[in-house]
């Protein structure tokens, strides 16, 4: 279960981006697919915290708040490592290239920002396969404050980490909150040599970026017959 | 009083301070008579004028419902069977247990990280991976292991008309029938315990013995330990 270090044994290929809310990571990744699928690639994506097995645990945690930073950080483990065997691993069985929004880089993030151990919540999620492809979008605060104000009326409570009451009002908190969390995923582009994207630079600037590193990732890549057959 | 040591990972917003209460664990394979003796024990502490709280497995408000479900549908793989567990057991842990420990109850659990231990390694989970993974709990003052073999439980359990899916382990395809199963199951478990209680000075007791004769160990071997002020925790 030593994953993180050992590239994966797979003959598809996993991209994944990361980055606080409102750094764009999202649209990148969506951009990113079309371009995948326009060239005729066979393509998958996943979201962090989606599957069955705790969508209703964690909601009903996060309603009546009593998840503590340790609950919280282990269901999603355990989110992630049903979405892992279910989602994740037999299409990159197959071959194909898996699009994940959010991988185990944001719970280094986010749970040691809420207080669990550096160490553990590493070994925790020894048993992900490493990205051959992780981009970080890189995004300061203010920025990111402005998109998610601009795109929707409302902050979630717990992306601004209201649970750890830092500040009253959930903008302030929204902002002290993930100014930690933009801290921990320096260290952690730093420690498992995540690529960064200047999230502040315009949507197709960036794009751009994202796909030339993906035609490099894709060099060696081998993709199932029926997918080659409809590259132009 | 004694500060609460952890297994391998305390997290840091946990507060450190001082711990009057006792955790006292009783480990065992399905079917050994541990909740019987629990509750015994239970009784017997609390006519002695000790607070007692006791928890068990899978009983957590957060995750207890869920893992019941899981296991019904048999949407768990090894990974999230394993997750689920620590989930639990984190739950109750900063609830009940913590909170019982630092106001000087004794806690009483009927199976602790041992069980879900031994339940991930047989399922082919990575040893130190789930000590790790468990590492966040508090370590035992005292773990009781009740102690029966294949031979002597199945007769038992078939007794009680039990012989269920999960602890036949029938999701490890071991074989067809519920009793090949069960037998390869749980003798995989017995001896990661038989292990475990090795490593880590376990008290073993005789599971075989009758119920009674079983109790009155415990008390003894309770009795002493709390008379003992300055009795010092069992090695994670």
């Amino acid at each position: 279960m030593n994953g993180m270090t050992m590239p994966h044994p797979y003959p598809g290929r996993l991209i994944v981006v990361e980055g606080i809310d409102g750094s764009g990571k999202s649209t990148q990744l969506q951009l990113a697919m079309r371009y995948l699928q326009a060239r005729g690639f066979q393509t998958f994506f996943t979201e962090w915290n989606s599957a069955d097995l705790v969508k209703a645990v964690t909601k009903k945690g996060k309603k009546k708040q009593t998840l503590t930073p340790l609950t919280f950080s282990l269901l999603h483990a355990t989110d992630f490592a049903h979405r892992l065997v279910h989602n994740i691993l037999p299409p990159l069985k197959a071959g194909m290239i898996v699009l994940a929004d959010r991988y185990m880089y944001t719970a280094f993030a986010r749970d040691v920002v809420r207080g669990v151990d550096r160490k553990w919540v590493r070994r925790v999620y020894s048993f992900a396969p490493r990205p051959d492809l992780a981009l970080y979008f890189d995004v300061p605060i203010e920025v990111s404050v402005q998109r998610l104000l601009a795109g929707r009326a409302q902050l979630k409570d717990y992306e601004a980490g209201m649970d750890l009451g830092l500040a009253a009002d959930k903008v302030s908190s929204f902002k002290l909150f993930q100014t930690r969390i933009l801290d921990e995923y320096a260290g952690i582009t730093r420690e498992y040599g995540l690529t960064r994207i200047d999230a502040s630079r315009s949507i197709g600037e960036q794009q751009q970026i994202v796909r030339s590193l993906i035609d490099d990732m894709l060099r060696q890549y081998q993709p199932e017959l029926s997918a080659q057959e409809t590259v132009a | 009083m004694k500060n609460l040591q952890y297994l391998s990972h305390k997290m840091p917003y946990l507060p450190d301070g001082p711990s009057s209460g006792k955790l006292i664990v009783i480990e065992g394979t399905d079917g050994c008579g541990r909740t019987t003796q629990s509750f015994m024990l239970r009784k017997w502490l609390e006519i002695q004028g000790y607070g007692v709280l006791d928890t068990g497995w899978t009983r957590s408000k957060l995750v207890g419902q869920a893992i019941t479900d899981a296991k019904e549908g048999h949407s768990l793989n090894r990974l999230t069977y394993c997750l689920m567990y620590a989930t639990d057991l984190a739950d109750r842990l900063e609830y009940q247990i913590l909170p019982a420990l630092r106001s000087g109850f004794i806690v009483l659990a009927d199976r602790y990280v041992y069980t879900a231990i031994a339940r991930g390694i047989v399922r082919g989970a990575d040893e130190p991976w789930l000590n790790d993974l468990f590492g966040f709990a508090v370590i035992p003052d005292l773990v009781f292991y009740l102690r029966l073999d294949v031979r002597d439980l199945v007769p038992r359990v078939l007794r009680s008309g039990k012989m269920n899916y999960w602890e036949s382990g029938m999701d490890m395809n071991y074989g067809d029938d519920l009793y090949d199963s069960f037998h390869a199951y749980q003798g995989a478990l017995i001896e990661q315990f038989d292990n475990m209680a090795e490593k880590n000075d376990f008290v073993v007791m005789d599971g075989r013995e009758d119920p009674d004769t079983i109790q009155k160990q415990l008390r003894r071997v309770v009795g002493e330990y709390l008379k003992t002020p300055t009795s010092t925790a069992v090695a994670g």
